[in-house]
């Protein structure tokens, strides 16, 4: 066991005895936020992915913010030079569905592991308000170059919401970009047996139930969904009602279907989990039916149903580069090559770990093996980057070098997805962040032992 | 019965198919014009490589074959040795029988797949060689399997005739957890709980096992009358005291690897590899010193507690504190980008790159015991290579060509074209009446096998006990 998807982690919360809590973190690690200041980096390779990459440029950081990006930018007096010679800018990638913060040690620490509310509905259940901003996840994550995350639960039919937030800070406001995004609805699927995300399809379990009569309960799965929507919508106008009318019935609180407003009402998207064909399409044609904003995560066959998911304006959240082929008689590169596909399908995609945290830092050898099989290296650096900031609306402020952008921005000596690239300087919202996490402490411990 | 007929003419001729494209003649293979990285003298550029009957015969420039010999031109593209995995469960669909606390007399060998898809895929990421172990739920485990994946071929054509036996030994979490699933109503939990008692254990089988190699000792030298009687469970572990069997050892925390170390000691064998070792770098000079090589992974961590130390810098202090350090998968998916994990060993602490290249070749050999054979790109050394479209390192590569002993065992091209024949055999099969498309009628189809579990450790997972799995 050692990535641990977060569509399956529920699992092993279930199965396993509390051992209890313990430290999550080294005190030492905690509150190293960085520094603000005005910062210039001078003569360096600009990957401003949005635009052309500028060979000899420098990358002005103010106020928290990109204030200017160019061959021939002045540099503000009193700004910290970086010299960026022989190194390349990026903008900070963003590993857009995980469970950062949420779930320190799966197995065997129970306490330590907030993912996964218990309810049908958790829509009210706010990531943002269990994310723990000393986990040690999130120091190891940055210093990789990722300096954002969407953060999300994984409970139940409607998940709960989930939240971007900056991979810094002391406090969740400190962290939080979005503090709720977006829904996360598991959405009903054709399955035999299992919980969703296909684990335990192979284990044998239970007698065979006819294809149309998982269909069938597929179909009733979604009806009450559909059920739950307009619950939650005559909800939403019941309360808007007694706002502009005192005399009508005063609402009875109900914090669930008030949460859901914004999203059954389209104003803000709702992520839903779907891996098969049948699955894809059946989300596109909730979408359609219910006039919302989807996007897809996961995603294994969603280049079988690129015409329904271009139709009603989906993207994919691709979170299966680290996944086998499903089948046996599958191509070895199926899944590898998904991205290749989307791509040349015209369907919007981001590449993401789907990882719970701990090794959310492989995001960029995600997006580098998508490029081995078929993936431009251009595309596969937007797929982390720029891509992720569009599907999750943050785009005016994330995901790519541009004046007025929110400074994270990261500098290497290589190609941000190459594994041998090492981070030279990294900055979070104008932050000058420290490159040290819990593993390079560990590493000045016992690097002198003899 | 005609269409019966029909179908195995069909697979005949596809079988036939298939054997044309792993087949290769046991005479020349040359590999023109390559940059070589031997991962034993360095990276060399233009360079050639013959192989005959399965051996590489010359490295150089500018070499000839025979007439007949297959020729690959690898201008412009890089060659490594086939990658070796030395922690991997593949190819075995059960691996823990954890019913009792030392079943040292099971041998994963007895149930090798060899029709595993798994290995086609390690194959298509460059790996030619595993060391396949058995689970982790009980302090001593079964013997290992140390094989060449050479799909196509029956189970024991896998098997590396010469290759030490080894055995599988478990610390920590995995057993502890292991003891604590009740699989019958009425019975015991099984011993050990503890890292007490796994110490425990291992000590109270070796010391049996003395007693047991002394009485054939004695036996042997005419001291005693009647042969004692064989026992298959202390067999192996006197194969062990003897250094002839390599002991595998699972384990996370640095004080019961050291443990382990201070009881191969105290019964005068040295361990082969601590498995894992998440935390072996707390240790490196004790390490080293026994002489013990990691296997370790390049970077997991935090998936339990006893994982929560680890660091990817693991692999460099290791090394630099003189450990043969090698990076495992011990999952089928993983096996399949073990290259871009030797990358990040150059990251983390700075790793130089023929050092973290011989971390998934030369390094698992040896500490497999076939680095005579294979392991570099050496002469007289097995044609165990792979040709990749650019450097092995680079996050956009990806190997053309794996072969084994000069027989191609992958190569993309045919890939390609096999998957036409794979499209035709799909579309023969699902005209068949046993396989209408669902809800159409006819019998239900059988449930496909959705092999998601990456890692087969299910020990790993708390599944252990009874008949599970």
């Amino acid at each position: 066991m050692r990535s641990m998807k977060r569509s399956v982690i529920s699992f092993f919360v279930l199965g396993l005895l509390s051992m209890g809590a313990l430290a999550q973190n080294d005190a030492s690690q905690q509150n190293k936020t960085g520094r603000a200041g005005t910062f210039a980096i001078v003569g360096a390779k600009i990957v401003t992915v949005s635009g052309a990459v500028i060979e000899n440029g420098t990358v002005v950081i103010q106020n928290g913010k990109i204030t200017a990006v160019g061959a021939g930018s002045s540099i503000p007096s009193g700004a910290e030079r970086i010299d960026g010679k022989g190194l390349s800018v990026y903008p900070g990638m963003i590993d857009s569905s995980t469970g950062m913060g949420l779930s320190e040690i799966g197995q065997g620490v129970n306490a330590s592991v907030d993912i996964a509310e218990i309810a049908g509905n958790n829509a009210n259940a706010k990531a943002i308000t269990a994310v723990n901003p000393h986990s040690s996840h999130i120091n190891v994550t940055r210093v990789n170059g990722i300096t954002t995350a969407m953060s999300a639960p994984i409970g139940g039919v409607i998940a709960g919401q989930g939240a971007i937030i900056n991979l810094n800070g002391s406090t969740q406001a400190e962290m939080a970009v979005e503090p709720t995004v977006a829904l996360v609805i598991n959405f009903p699927r054709v399955a035999q047996g299992g919980g969703f995300g296909g684990f335990g399809g192979g284990f044998g379990g239970g007698p065979q139930v006819d294809f149309n009569e998982l269909a069938k309960r597929r179909d009733t799965a979604v009806e009450e969904l559909k059920k739950t929507f307009t619950a939650a919508l005559n909800h939403g106008k019941a309360m808007d009602a007694y706002a502009k009318d005192k005399t009508l019935p005063m609402v009875a609180t109900n914090l669930v279907y008030e949460a859901m407003i914004p999203y059954v009402r389209g104003e803000k998207p709702i992520v839903f989990t779907a891996e098969r064909a049948r699955d894809i399409k059946a989300v596109a044609k909730f979408v359609a039916d219910m006039k919302i904003k989807g996007i897809i995560v996961g995603g294994q066959e969603a280049w079988k149903a690129t015409d329904e998911l271009k139709k009603n304006n989906i993207p994919v959240i691709f979170t299966n580069i680290y996944s086998l082929p499903v089948r046996d008689d599958d191509p070895y590169d199926s899944l590898f090559d998904v991205p290749s596909k989307l791509q040349a399908a015209g369907v919007k995609f981001a590449i993401s770990t789907g990882d719970v945290g701990a090794e959310a830092r492989d995001l960029p050898y995600h997006a580098g093996l998508a490029g081995a099989h078929g993936l431009s290296p251009e595309e596969a650096l937007k797929s982390v980057t720029l891509y992720p900031a569009q599907i999750l609306g943050v785009a005016d402020r994330l995901g790519s070098i541009e004046v007025g952008k929110m400074a994270n921005v990261v500098v290497t000596d290589g190609d941000i997805l190459d594994p041998r690239t090492n981070i030279k300087h990294m900055f979070i919202n104008g932050r000058m962040i420290p490159l040290t996490s819990r593993h390079t402490e560990l590493f000045d411990s016992f690097k002198d032992r003899k | 019965m005609k269409r019966v007929f029909t179908l195995f003419a069909f697979l005949m001729v596809l079988t036939a198919f298939a054997a044309s494209l792993t087949a290769q003649s046991r005479g020349e293979v040359l590999i023109k014009n390559a940059t070589v990285m031997t991962a034993v003298r360095g990276t060399l550029e233009g360079t050639d490589i013959l192989i005959r009957d399965g051996k590489i015969v010359r490295i150089g420039k500018g070499l000839t074959a025979a007439a007949g010999a297959v020729t690959f031109d690898a201008t412009g593209k890089y060659v490594t040795p086939g990658i070796i995995d030395a922690h991997s469960h593949t190819m075995l669909s059960a691996i823990n029988e954890g019913s009792l606390a030392v079943t040292s007399m099971t041998d994963v060998k007895e149930m090798l797949d060899p029709t595993d898809i798994t290995i086609y895929r390690a194959l298509a990421g460059g790996v030619t060689s595993a060391l396949l172990l058995h689970g982790s739920a009980n302090p001593i485990g079964g013997q290992s399997a140390t094989v060449k994946f050479k799909w196509g071929r029956p189970a024991a054509d896998y098997i590396i005739p010469d290759a030490p036996p080894g055995i599988k030994f478990a610390l920590g979490e995995n057993v502890k957890r292991s003891s604590q699933t009740q699989t019958q109503p009425g019975q015991t939990f099984r011993y050990p709980r503890t890292r007490m008692g796994t110490m425990e254990v291992i000590r109270d089988a070796f010391r049996r096992a003395r007693d047991y190699k002394q009485a054939w000792d004695d036996f042997r030298a005419k001291k005693t009358k009647i042969p004692p009687r064989v026992d298959e469970e202390l067999q192996p572990l006197v194969e062990v005291i003897e250094g002839k069997r390599l002991v595998h050892c699972h384990g996370y925390r640095s004080d019961e690897h050291l443990n382990i170390l201070k009881i191969a000691e105290e019964f005068g064998f040295r361990i082969g590899t601590l498995q894992h070792a998440l935390e072996a770098y707390k240790i490196a000079p004790e390490v080293a010193k026994h002489g013990a090589g990691a296997s370790i992974f390049a970077d997991s961590w935090s998936y339990k507690l006893e994982a929560y130390d680890n660091t990817p810098y693991n692999a460099y202090m290791l090394w630099k504190a003189g450990v043969v350090v090698s990076i495992n998968s011990d999952s089928d998916e993983r096996m399949r980008r073990l290259n871009l994990d030797a990358a990040k060993t150059m990251k983390y602490g700075g790793v130089p790159e023929e050092e973290a290249l011989k971390m998934i070749t030369l390094n698992p050999a040896k500490q497999l015991g076939i680095d005579k054979r294979t392991g570099s790109i050496e002469q007289g050394k097995d044609g165990d290579i792979v040709i990749w479209n650019m450097h092995p390192f680079s996050p956009y590569s990806h190997p053309e060509v794996t072969m084994i002993e000069g027989e191609v065992f992958f190569d993309i091209g045919r890939d390609k074209l096999n998957r036409q024949v794979l499209a035709k055999e799909r579309e023969e099969l699902e005209k068949l009446e046993v396989n209408r498309a669902p809800g159409s009628g006819g019998t239900p189809p059988a449930r496909p096998a959705e092999r998601r579990v990456a890692e087969r450790d299910e020990a790993d997972r708390g599944e252990i006990g009874g008949n599970n799995q």
